[in-house]
């Protein structure tokens, strides 16, 4: 485990670690992938279908960067465009109507920033997300493997669970875009990195997620059987909880909550 | 419909026509360069008219100035008033720059909440400060927007909000980003009780609100040449090293996508809101 959070930045960012299809395809059965947000087209940096965990059926979703250079540029670096975010949004929809938990796989720098994506609203895209993800009537599990960029990854991660790989990030902004703007130099990313706290340590430490998934054996079958174990014990337990959406309604509702000092009300 | 003509975009040159006269030069008098159309206008004009240049320029505004443009006379009251996140992070100069921006702006947070009513009709009221770290959202904005809707939804009430922001504020990290799922989860449950919420977006509305609760409502109306955009124009023109579009993410470039419902200059907006606030309330 490296120690600068900036380093973790760099690790969470490599192009070697596994990406959100390597999950997809080595801890479910059967992945049958669907296209399309009905409305304008099929955006390739998210995927999204049905498989089987563990005989049962779930619906997973995975921000995709691909691995060679031809795949990362089909799959736009992993930033996807609001007919991506409209595309998991009907599968979490499907979902819901068929009683189907939700796992979703997140490894995202940030929403992609565009004519194209301006023109087609990301902000409503994400917007519409987060707003009908806090009341989806089925489980959600989310997981950070590599980048958590902002909206877009928070995008797919109203969860009732929310895990980060050991060495994944999370953050409102880069540490590159955060320098630039406070201190106007990119070159602070370090220092930024630093003050944002991102890693899955601040991140569990702030209330934000539940869990830090070690990265002993990542990509082998013990490091995917790992998980898998975990998303059928969990996918369990809220399966059970008849209050789900308060729940999951009271785990956003109490973040920041804490840190305000209230002199007059 | 006869109220439907004053939402649709309007003539620039048509706000506020009607005062146009030609600007009288008084020696000594304060004056601001209007961004627009280059002039110089007295303040005690632009002050007259709500802070709207002749030409139609809609220059920034203060929460206070705006809750009084828009609500009936001392029926404002405010809620959450105190609320005012540390520094949860010791980001560096982070809290240096809140006691500044706090003496500058008179106000403890980036957001004003309350009742009012508007037109005679009783509504909650958010309205986002522009002179407070340009509106962005940390932990308390967050908080104050999010019992803000709670309570309306517990007292049955509609949600009027006037945004302004440069989205998540990035001194409070995951916090700031997480108040976006936390105020949407909100929303969605006032909205889920069959209640009103009405957005108007105000220059700039960015980031983190854009991709929250400002394109939540059920109505969203935009101020005359409001930025309303999700990324930065200087970020979209780095990233994709192409010029943009003329009057790219302007209110009437969003309208003319189909993300806002109409666009609305301050000279109308009481109406207008009396108008949608009466037309979910039933009388």
């Amino acid at each position: 485990m490296s120690e600068l959070p900036y380093d973790r930045v760099k690790l969470a960012r490599q192009s070697g670690r596994p990406t959100g299809l390597d999950y997809i395809r080595n801890i479910f059965k059967g992945f049958i992938e669907l296209h399309g947000d009905r409305r304008y087209g099929d955006d390739p940096a998210i995927v999204g279908g049905l498989a089987r965990l563990k005989g049962s059926p779930v619906t997973v979703i995975a921000i995709e960067k691909g691995h060679t250079a031809r795949e990362r540029s089909y799959r736009n670096f992993g930033a996807p465009h609001p007919e991506g975010y409209r595309k998991a949004l009907r599968l979490m929809k499907q979902a819901e109507k068929f009683g189907r938990p939700v796992v979703c796989f997140i490894d995202t720098s940030g929403a992609y920033c565009g004519v194209g994506a301006e023109e087609r609203g990301q902000g409503q895209a994400i917007a519409e997300n987060l707003m009908e993800m806090s009341s989806l009537c089925v489980p959600v599990i989310a997981i950070l493997i590599g980048e958590g960029g902002s909206g877009g990854a928070l995008a797919l991660a109203v969860a009732d669970r929310v895990w980060m790989l050991q060495n994944a990030v999370y953050s409102v902004i880069s540490p590159e875009g955060c320098a630039s703007i406070l201190w106007k130099d990119a070159a602070q990313a370090e220092a930024a990195a630093a003050s944002l706290k991102l890693t899955a340590e601040d991140a569990k430490s702030l209330g934000v997620i539940e869990r830090i998934l070690s990265e002993k054996d990542i990509g082998k079958k013990e490091f995917y059987d790992r998980i898998q174990k975990l998303l059928v014990e969990e996918i369990d337990v809220l399966s059970k909880d008849l209050d789900l959406v308060g729940r999951r309604y009271e785990r956003f509702r109490r973040i920041g909550a804490d840190v305000l000092s209230k002199e007059s009300i | 419909m006869a109220w439907i003509h004053f939402l649709k975009p309007k003539n620039q040159l048509e706000e506020g026509g009607r005062t146009a006269a030609p600007v009288q030069q008084d020696a000594g008098e304060p004056e601001k360069n209007c961004p627009n159309c280059h002039k110089d206008i007295p303040l005690s004009r632009l002050w007259a008219n709500n802070l709207v240049c002749p030409c139609g320029y809609h220059f920034r505004m203060k929460a206070r100035q705006r809750i009084k443009m828009i609500v009936d006379k001392d029926s404002f009251c405010e809620r959450y008033a105190g609320l005012t996140a540390g520094n949860p992070l010791q980001f560096p100069g982070y809290r240096e720059k809140v006691d500044t921006v706090r003496t500058a702006s008179g106000e403890e947070e980036a957001v004003v909440c309350g009742t009012a009513r508007i037109g005679g009709q009783s509504c909650c009221l958010f309205v986002m400060e522009p002179y407070f770290m340009m509106g962005s959202m940390g932990s308390a904005v967050g908080e104050k927007i999010t019992a803000l809707f709670e309570y309306a939804a517990e007292h049955r009430m509609p949600v009027v909000g006037f945004t302004v922001s440069g989205g998540a504020r990035m001194q409070e990290g995951l916090l700031s980003l997480m108040q976006m799922a936390k105020t949407s989860a909100a929303v969605k449950r006032h909205s889920d009780a069959g209640l009103f919420y009405l957005a108007i977006l105000t220059d700039p509305t960015t980031g983190g609100v854009t991709a929250s609760f400002a394109m939540e409502a059920d109505i969203i109306l935009a101020e005359p040449g409001a930025m309303v955009g999700f990324a930065g124009a200087r970020v979209i023109e780095q990233t994709t090293k192409k010029t943009l579009p003329r009057g790219f993410q302007k209110a009437e470039f969003v309208l003319e996508h189909g993300f806002v419902d109409g666009i609305v200059g301050r000279a109308n907006q009481k109406r207008a809101l009396t108008e949608l606030l009466k037309m979910h309330h039933g009388g």
